[in-house]
């Protein structure tokens, strides 16, 4: 603790939970001695620290051609012994301090989450130190989680909504590893060994594409403290595979059978990514369509209308390479075909005539007054400050947030739908049993 | 995405809570107070009132939680409880359609609602100043909801959609009512939340209001409200809102059956062309916080994580790690429910590993424990593990508000909730070996096998584990 820490306050953010009440979130950017940069916000309420890490670029699009799942089994291999602990060693070690760690991976990047009482936010930091220091993967280890892999994946194989997001998946994207099943294959997860563990650790993990984020009862000079303890000895650079980028395949309609009463259909096309102009327009039209209000289009014509579906959505997800616009939904054998059809005519109906200006008036009140909720705890606070450090959006970004969402106006909607759905129909995988 | 009602939620109230941070720095938490600012009142027409603050941001979580559930329903009415619960989103006379999901979206809210046996449950999520609004629009629809033929007939094929995909394109949730037929002997535990398919399918919107009329009451209700608010905020907003509806039949009684402890053990199995990895639980019938001797659901909540709810849990160690005949084991003890409850042992098997042979190391283990007991260090270990949750569950408001409310909904006091550290830190060793000679060794069970159709029942191969904690279904 004799470090001389740089402490910098970078911002003072206000989150407006409209109008009158606003609570202030003080994010500070804590720079250890050793130049280890994470985002903090220190409040004693409670008596825990949430953590929350990435290595950006090191998830699943990393694994190599035939090692499918390799970053799903390094994820759920981390935490499996370090240093002198075995696995026994090393989670009893957790559950002793009250620590809470664990790993998990998406397509683009690795996560940690470790999460501490404030009395053992040293222990917990160690343990995550070694887990990211001084990995074992020990064969005992790799073995016993590959099969409990192996079983999850075998589960899949008759379960039509795993079935579908596959499909889709492989047929939006061929030859591209966004294509491949982010989890692997039974063949392929059988063929992951220590090498490829300890290669892709190699790889990914190092301290040029690490970001952090910390929230709760700790202060800023004992987290610098610890930033260098914990995250030091980390290589300095990480050496990522060139992903390439790429565009999901439109227009084709795809289907498989699975023996089930229900069938499940994904659809998905190009979306954009979050440097374009147009994202926020577009991130707007995506909640009136169907972004998880009750209010929305699809909820409205598939369920409430027709009664056709429990569930119905659709997103708009930037990938780190490439950005997609998507959704599901699941319905009896015999309405599939009327529930793509009810789908894609709430697109072309956007496309061509778009929201109304009521529409986009509470689509704005929701998506700006729900912002606030997403910073109610100290874990989801640390969920957003470790996206905002993976997309770039700067410290001014919650600040910012609800002003660019209050400027869409419905000529931007319009134009994003018109980019979104103007181009041809969506991909859509379909998996069930053949009605009649 | 989350909307929706969602239906079918059971939370552990007691999965959540904790004990003390074991090396370096022992830190005593066994007389930690669970959101000791908690406070409780009543209005006069009887509805209970839990008010949690948390004022970190200016967010409030405000939950109604009815005193009914599935285990409520009339005979041959399975799946009112549920139906109705989705029912409840389509207006009333002052606030018809969906207004008041609309105004919910307007004000950046989030809503859901959920439905067990024993409680149905509806939230909002919103920024402070909203809260008058919600309730306001929550108080209404408690007496005034209004339906028709055309809003409900199409929500009646909703929830059969919901069916089809939670229960009927998962053989595992099928072995599952299997199981609780077999398990909950005369006690409607044993029949599904969200209703047999052909009971669902003949339920109207009358049998949804005569539900309503006689269940949906402030005296029948616990409102619980977790966030930057204040009690004698929430007490004048309470009484304006809420208040003003007139209630003197106080609570439901809910007289049921009760569950039925057989000697003979029972064996349900499914074989399905769709499973591709067998797997077997063996389930008993224990007591519930609610129906347990003192101290008692408390031992099962600490056996469970000792038995079964890590993975150096003895069920874990023996079975994965060391024999190597599972890929996955474990138990988990629904701790929160108004009758006796289940205790649930389920693993999925490693290579040609046999059904019966993990059936029988269960029982094994589970005999070690009842004649030899558990080490200090493992209940200490189980301990801390238990109560790090409560304090971990205490960042999250909505976390606080559940378990507030689900265990006021099954007949907890929110004093019971405070000082469950203290109660579950009292537990010792020789409570534990207690709980798991009488309540499991000692027991009949009742054994679920999930198969691959075309395997014979005796060979064996893997299949989907329960979930486990906290139940859901």
């Amino acid at each position: 603790m004799y470090h001389l820490v740089k402490r910098a306050i970078v911002a003072t953010l206000f989150i407006s939970a409209s109008v009158g009440s606003a609570s202030a979130i003080d994010i500070q950017e804590v720079t250890s001695p050793g130049g280890i940069t994470a985002w903090l916000v220190s409040d004693d309420t409670v008596p825990v620290v949430a953590v929350d890490i990435a290595f950006k670029g090191a998830g699943s699009s990393q694994d190599p051609e035939g090692k499918a799942g390799r970053a799903n089994l390094l994820a759920s291999t981390i935490d499996e012994g370090a240093g002198d602990m075995d696995s026994v060693a090393f989670q009893t070690a957790l559950q002793d301090n009250a620590v809470r760690l664990s790993f998990d991976s998406s397509r683009d990047h690795l996560y940690g989450d470790l999460t501490t009482l404030s009395s053992s936010v040293e222990q917990g930091f160690n343990l995550l130190r070694l887990a990211l220091t001084e990995p074992r993967f020990d064969d005992e280890a790799l073995t016993r989680i590959r099969a409990q892999i192996t079983v999850g994946l075998r589960r899949e194989q008759n379960d039509p909504d795993n079935v579908v997001a596959r499909l889709w998946s492989r047929t939006a994207f061929p030859d591209h590893p966004y294509g491949v099943p982010a989890n692997g294959t039974v063949e392929s997860v059988a063929n992951l060994g220590h090498d490829d563990m300890v290669d892709a650790f190699k790889h990914g993990i190092a301290r040029d594409n690490l970001v952090i984020a910390v929230v709760g009862d700790i202060d800023a000079d004992t987290l610098a403290a610890l930033l260098d303890s914990t995250f030091g000895d980390l290589p300095e650079h990480a050496d990522l595979a060139d992903v390439a980028e790429v565009e999901p395949a439109m227009g084709l309609t795809v289907s498989d059978t699975v023996d089930t009463p229900q069938t499940a259909i994904r659809f998905g096309g190009p979306g954009l990514p979050r440097s374009d102009p147009d994202f926020i327009p577009a991130y707007v039209m995506n909640h009136i369509i169907g972004g998880g209000a009750f209010s929305s289009w699809l909820f409205q014509e598939v369920r409430e209308k027709r009664g056709l579906a429990y569930t119905v959505y659709s997103y708009l997800a930037p990938y780190a390479h490439t950005a997609v616009f998507g959704g599901g939904t699941a319905t009896r054998n015999d309405q599939a075909q009327e529930a793509v059809k009810v789908i894609l005519d709430q697109f072309e109906r956007m496309a061509t005539e778009g929201p109304t200006e009521e529409e986009l008036a509470d689509a704005k009140a929701y998506l700006t007054g729900s912002y606030a909720l997403r910073f109610g705890s100290s874990s989801s606070i640390a969920r957003q400050l470790l996206f905002i450090q993976i997309e770039d959006l700067g410290m001014d970004y919650i600040d910012k947030r609800n002003d660019l969402v209050e400027a869409v106006t419905l000529e931007d909607v319009r134009r994003a739908a018109r980019r979104i759905f103007g181009e041809g129909r969506p991909t859509v995988a379909v998996v069930g049993a053949p009605a009649g | 995405m989350t909307p929706i009602t969602n239906s079918l939620a059971a939370i552990g109230v007691a999965t959540l809570m904790m004990t003390l941070p074991a090396t370096a720095k022992p830190v005593d938490l066994s007389d930690l107070t669970i959101a000791p600012d908690a406070t409780t009142f009543s209005l006069d027409n009887g509805l209970q009132v839990v008010v949690i603050p948390d004022r970190r941001a200016p967010i409030v979580t405000h939950m109604v939680w009815y005193r009914i559930g599935a285990a409520d329903e009339p005979p041959g009415k399975s799946g009112i409880a549920h139906y109705l619960e989705h029912l409840m989103f389509k207006g009333t006379s002052e606030n018809p359609g969906s207004t008041f999901s609309d105004t919910v979206a307007r004000v950046g809210g989030r809503e859901n609602a959920f439905t067990s046996n024993d409680y149905t449950g509806y939230y909002q999520q919103v920024s402070k100043q909203n809260l008058p609004q919600m309730m306001a629009l929550e108080a209404d629809r408690m007496r005034n909801l209004r339906l028709t033929h055309e809003v409900s007939a199409p929500e009646l094929k909703v929830v059969l959609e919901e069916r089809r995909a939670r229960i009927e394109t998962r053989p595992s949730a099928e072995l599952g009512e299997a199981v609780d037929a077999a398990l909950f002997i005369n006690h409607p535990y044993s029949d599904p939340i969200i209703g047999w398919p052909n009971e669902v399918a003949s339920l109207t919107f009358e049998d949804a209001l005569n539900f309503y009329r006689s269940h949906y009451r402030p005296g029948n209700a616990v409102l619980v409200i977790a966030g930057d608010v204040d009690v004698d905020e929430i007490r004048t907003l309470a009484e304006e809102t809420y208040g003003k509806i007139a209630d003197d039949k106080g609570r439901v009684t809910r007289v049921r059956p009760q569950a039925q402890k057989l000697r003979a053990d029972r064996l349900v199995e499914l074989a399905d062309p769709r499973v591709t990895q067998s797997s077997t639980q063996l389930a008993w019938l224990v007591p519930s916080y609610t129906t347990a001797e003192p101290g008692t659901a408390e031992a099962l909540d600490v056996l469970a994580e000792i038995l079964g709810g890590n993975n150096t849990s003895r069920l874990y160690t023996a079975l994965v790690r060391d024999e190597k005949i599972a890929t996955s084991a474990g138990a988990w003890y629904q701790s929160s429910a108004i009758d006796d409850t289940r205790f649930v042992f389920y693993a999925i098997p490693r290579g040609d590993t046999s059904l019966e042979a993990l059936e029988d190391r269960a029982r094994e283990i589970i005999a070690d424990i009842a004649d030899n007991g558990v080490s200090d260090e493992e209940l200490q270990r189980a301990k801390t593990s238990l109560l790090a949750s409560a304090i971990f569950a205490q960042d999250n408001q909505a976390s606080l508000a559940r378990i507030f409310g689900a265990a006021l909904a099954t007949g907890s006091t929110v004093e019971e909730v405070q000082t469950w550290p203290t109660a579950i830190s009292a537990i010792t060793a020789d409570d534990v070996r207690a709980a798991a000679k009488t309540w499991l060794d000692d027991q009949a069970t009742v054994t679920g096998r999930l198969l691959e159709a075309d395997a014979p029942a005796t060979a064996a191969i893997t299949a989907p584990a329960p979930a486990p904690s906290t139940a859901i279904r």
